[in-house]
């Protein structure tokens, strides 16, 4: 085979093998990852549905114990939901912090997943290097 | 006085570092040597500069002066010394600081390194140096992020370095960090030169290899150090979390690694002119995009973005990088021609070229995923988000190809390897990781998590290919110069410091990988609530909460932490037993809500864990007290005492130790055993040790560098005679 039409083809092969993973890459994307809701969005969303709240956490809510109950509300604004959460409770959790907790709406309650407490830091903490969002 | 000296060590290293970058292109385009060596000069200047101003900023710190903003953000009088000093780097405006430091050291270091070589390439470079450092530099200066900024009114006492940091691993994570990204900009601004000037051979390379290399290791060991911490400090027990800001610093360094591999090509073959050049670029974008896209809030939000006030000025600095070098690449491209071709697909070069390709899909996958909130609203309207499943599911299997590549690559000869050498290379190493699987399917549970055992089956093969490379080498040696197995390996390593070098660094990450494949693949892990005396049992261990503890100014891992509260727990397993001491540490609010004695329960709080090391598992134990037992018993004290003398609200606090003692409510425990999860940071320690194997001075060059100073001083007693 001469050299050019043998170059050609690992051409091909190259951007064939390119596209099919950058097109299993958004096809995998897109469908199963977890859509992200405010607290008012999750209010007047499907219940059922698996989503990830993001959202301050209100002053006074928080009952720690097993499980953990709080509310968490609009970043801007005061709708706010109840959250019931079992699992980890990440060392930055506190009321008026900013968290991100998935789960689904039940009753009028958003019932977290084990584990999936995470916690932003506020902007005091957030613009230190290596500052987790964890 | 302090902040005088430092603004103006900022403003005038703002004009060195403009100056650098004009008398650079100046002194390239006119031939005028004199003009290239003040720009030099310039940059080394910049580097006392910048050193005076972080000597002042860190006397400030720990002088505790709080007229300065940064320093009532994020230290106190009480925060111990130690912290006071590495809080500098916690701050936006300190980290800026400590990023243009670091450039214009590493950039002194090369330009004095360089001073005689590369004539037509370094004018070049030392201006792409002075134009980054220029632009930290103004960050500072014009868009106010000014480290030395100051107060209207000093507050009594500041807010304290936030807690979560107080831990060793995490004081020098930063820097370790901010030295591998910055690192990236030498070899970054010494391609841009040699494309400018056409010089694209090997040369640059060359020069650049050993910056490449330190800035590698360095953002490994930081990348690293960030993991160790977040096992140790943080209390959820894990090491990795596809987080935002663990993804930025990951994604340059794979880049890195690519970068590492493929100028081996070049400086063999004269291949892959394109590839380094565009390699070094992204790398030193992506550096650029870990130091700072994650801080900008951007993630959270597109619509977040126009708040920061570094956003736009970052994001320029990144398009330009990135669309400046992208059009030298094309415009290059004539001068950027192989001068080899690959000439078969058993060779070396053709593994490298396959690892590297592999290298960047997975920084492109975790490129996507930690972008693809972003991507996912400007798209859909709705935010959705990567969870770590999702990194898993692209990145293992990606994981696995590299550990493959990594084990065949070192067997094969360059240009072209006979089927029949390829054959009698791998006969011995596939024998071993046959044996080694067949024991672990024997022995060991390993078969219980397939992704885990083909990991282990590749590790095996990998440790296998690198332990024969050294015997065979070894063995050569010991017939043709007699030596004894022990000198024979020495003088074996001495003799090829990059190669072995490399084969260590290459075992060193088997190992590491190791490490990662058995504890997430086999870990166990329980919550539970208990009162004292209680116990429960995990992967064959008993664990039973002693007693509770509580203790003012108690802390041992030297935190300064007020308030611990703790509990003391038995582990035993068969005739194995000892005792665990996890706390959690209970910082004052800076609001002083809660009132005198409340407000140290309603501030930050932190897990101390407590862990057993092991070669074989490690046992990870964390408390979350109950502290909802103590809230009555405050209200009362804030009642009583919160106007009573010092010694009185000792007493009460005491006394509230006491309660917590007594009551001893139940208490959340976390327990993990982890296996062989130490060997994540001995297998990093030797990746260390090959690294700096490789960069050692080889014997030769010291003997050239010997040859050429005996030259020199020849030369001048010549001439005095």
């Amino acid at each position: 085979m001469d050299p050019a039409r043998k170059r050609k083809i690992r051409l091909v092969v190259a951007l064939t093998a390119a596209v099919v993973l950058a097109g299993a890459l958004v096809w995998t994307s897109f469908g199963s990852a977890t859509e992200a809701a405010t607290p008012s969005q999750a209010l007047h969303g499907a219940p059922g549905r698996s989503i990830e709240v993001t959202g301050k956490v209100v002053d006074g809510s928080v009952r720690r114990g097993d499980p953990l109950r709080f509310r968490v509300r609009d970043r801007n604004g005061a709708t706010s939901i109840p959250v019931v959460y079992r699992g980890t409770i990440p060392d930055p959790f506190r009321e008026g912090r900013e968290v991100i907790v998935t789960g689904r709406m039940q009753n009028g309650t958003f019932v977290g997943q084990r584990d999936s407490l995470v916690t932003k830091c506020p902007s005091k903490f957030q613009s230190k290097p290596g500052g987790k969002t964890l | 006085m302090t902040g005088a000296v430092g603004n103006a060590c900022l403003a005038v290293g703002l004009g060195a570092a403009l100056y650098a970058a004009g008398a650079g292109v100046y002194g390239a385009r006119s031939g005028r040597r004199e003009f290239v060596t003040s720009a030099r000069w310039a940059m080394y200047c910049l580097a006392g500069l910048l050193t005076i101003a972080m000597i002042m900023l860190e006397s400030a710190y720990l002088r505790t002066d709080l007229s300065f903003k940064l320093v009532a953000q994020n230290s106190s009088h009480e925060t111990p010394t130690f912290y006071k000093l590495t809080a500098l780097w916690s701050s936006q405006e300190g980290s800026l600081l400590l990023w243009a430091f670091l450039l214009s050291v590493y950039s002194s270091v090369v330009l004095l390194v360089t001073r005689r070589k590369l004539r037509e390439i370094v004018p070049w470079a030392t201006a792409v140096l002075g134009v980054v450092a220029a632009f930290f530099l103004s960050l500072m200066i014009v868009f106010g992020q000014n480290p030395f900024a100051k107060l209207a009114r000093a507050p009594v006492d500041g807010n304290g370095l936030e807690p979560l940091l107080r831990h060793p691993a995490m004081a020098i994570h930063p820097p370790m960090l901010y030295s591998g990204y910055v690192g990236f900009a030498i070899p970054f601004a010494f391609a841009v030169g040699a494309l400018i000037t056409r010089r694209t051979g090997a040369d640059w390379i060359r020069s650049t290899r050993r910056f490449a290399l330190v800035a590698w290791t360095l953002l490994g060991t930081g990348i690293l150090l960030g993991a160790l911490w977040s096992y140790s400090e943080l209390g959820w027990g894990g090491y990795w979390a596809w987080d935002a800001v663990e993804n930025a610093s990951l994604m340059p360094w794979l880049l890195g690694t690519a970068f590492i591999h493929s100028v081996m090509v070049q400086e063999k073959r004269g291949m892959l002119k394109m590839w380094n050049a565009g390699l070094i670029m992204a790398t030193f974008t992506a550096a650029l995009i870990g130091t700072f896209l994650v801080r900008s809030g951007i993630l959270d939000s597109i619509h977040a973005f126009g708040a920061s006030t570094l956003g736009v000025p970052f994001l320029i600095f990144i398009g330009v990088v990135a669309i400046g070098s992208v059009v030298l690449l094309v415009s290059r491209r004539d001068s950027l021609r192989s001068e080899g071709q690959l000439e078969s697909l058993l060779s070396r070069e053709t593994f490298f070229l396959l690892n590297n390709l592999v290298l960047v899909v997975l920084c492109l996958v975790i490129f996507w995923g930690t972008f693809f909130p972003l991507i996912s609203e400007a798209v859909t309207g709705t935010k959705q988000s990567w969870g770590p499943p999702m990194f898993e599911r692209w990145t293992v299997p990606l994981a696995l190809l590299l550990a493959l590549l990594s084990g065949i690559g070192p067997l094969l000869t360059w240009r072209r390897a006979s089927p029949a050498t390829v054959r009698r290379a791998l006969k011995w190493p596939l024998v071993a990781t046959a044996v080694a699987l067949g024991v672990m399917l024997v022995v060991t549970p390993a078969a219980e998590s397939v992704t885990s055992l083909i990991m282990f089956t590749l590790i095996a093969f990998v440790l296998a290919a690198v332990a024969q490379e050294f015997l065979r080498g070894a063995s050569a040696r010991r017939v043709m110069a007699r030596e004894s197995w022990p000198a024979a390996m020495a003088s074996l390593v001495r003799r090829n410091r990059r190669r072995y070098g490399g084969y260590l660094v290459h075992a060193g990450i088997a190992i590491l990988f190791l490490g990662v494949a058995a504890s997430s693949g086999f870990h166990a892990q329980k919550d539970v609530s208990l009162r004292p005396g209680q116990s429960t049992r995990i992967d064959g261990y008993t664990v039973t909460y002693r007693r509770p503890t509580a203790g003012i100014n108690s802390d041992r891992g030297g935190t300064g932490a007020p308030i611990s509260l703790g509990a003391v727990l038995d582990v035993r397993r068969g005739g194995d037993h000892w005792t665990m001491r996890p706390s959690r540490n209970y910082y004052k609010n800076n609001d002083g809500t809660g009132g005198v004695f409340g407000q140290y329960f309603t501030g930050d709080s932190t897990s101390e864990v407590d862990l057993r090391w092991g070669l074989k598992r490690d046992f990870w134990m964390a408390v979350q007290p109950d502290t909802t037992g103590l809230m009555k018993p405050l209200r009362e004290l804030n009642r009583r005492f919160s106007n009573a003398s010092e010694r009185t609200q000792i007493a009460g606090f005491v006394a509230l130790m006491e309660v917590y003692r007594r009551t001893a409510p139940p208490a959340q425990f976390r327990a993990i055993v982890s296996p062989m999860i130490a060997w994540i940071w001995i297998g990093g320690a030797i990746v260390l040790v090959g690294t700096l194997t490789a960069l050692w001075p080889t014997a030769e060059a010291r003997r050239r560098r010997a040859a050429s100073l005996a030259a020199a001083r020849l030369g001048r007693e010549l001439s005095r005679a």
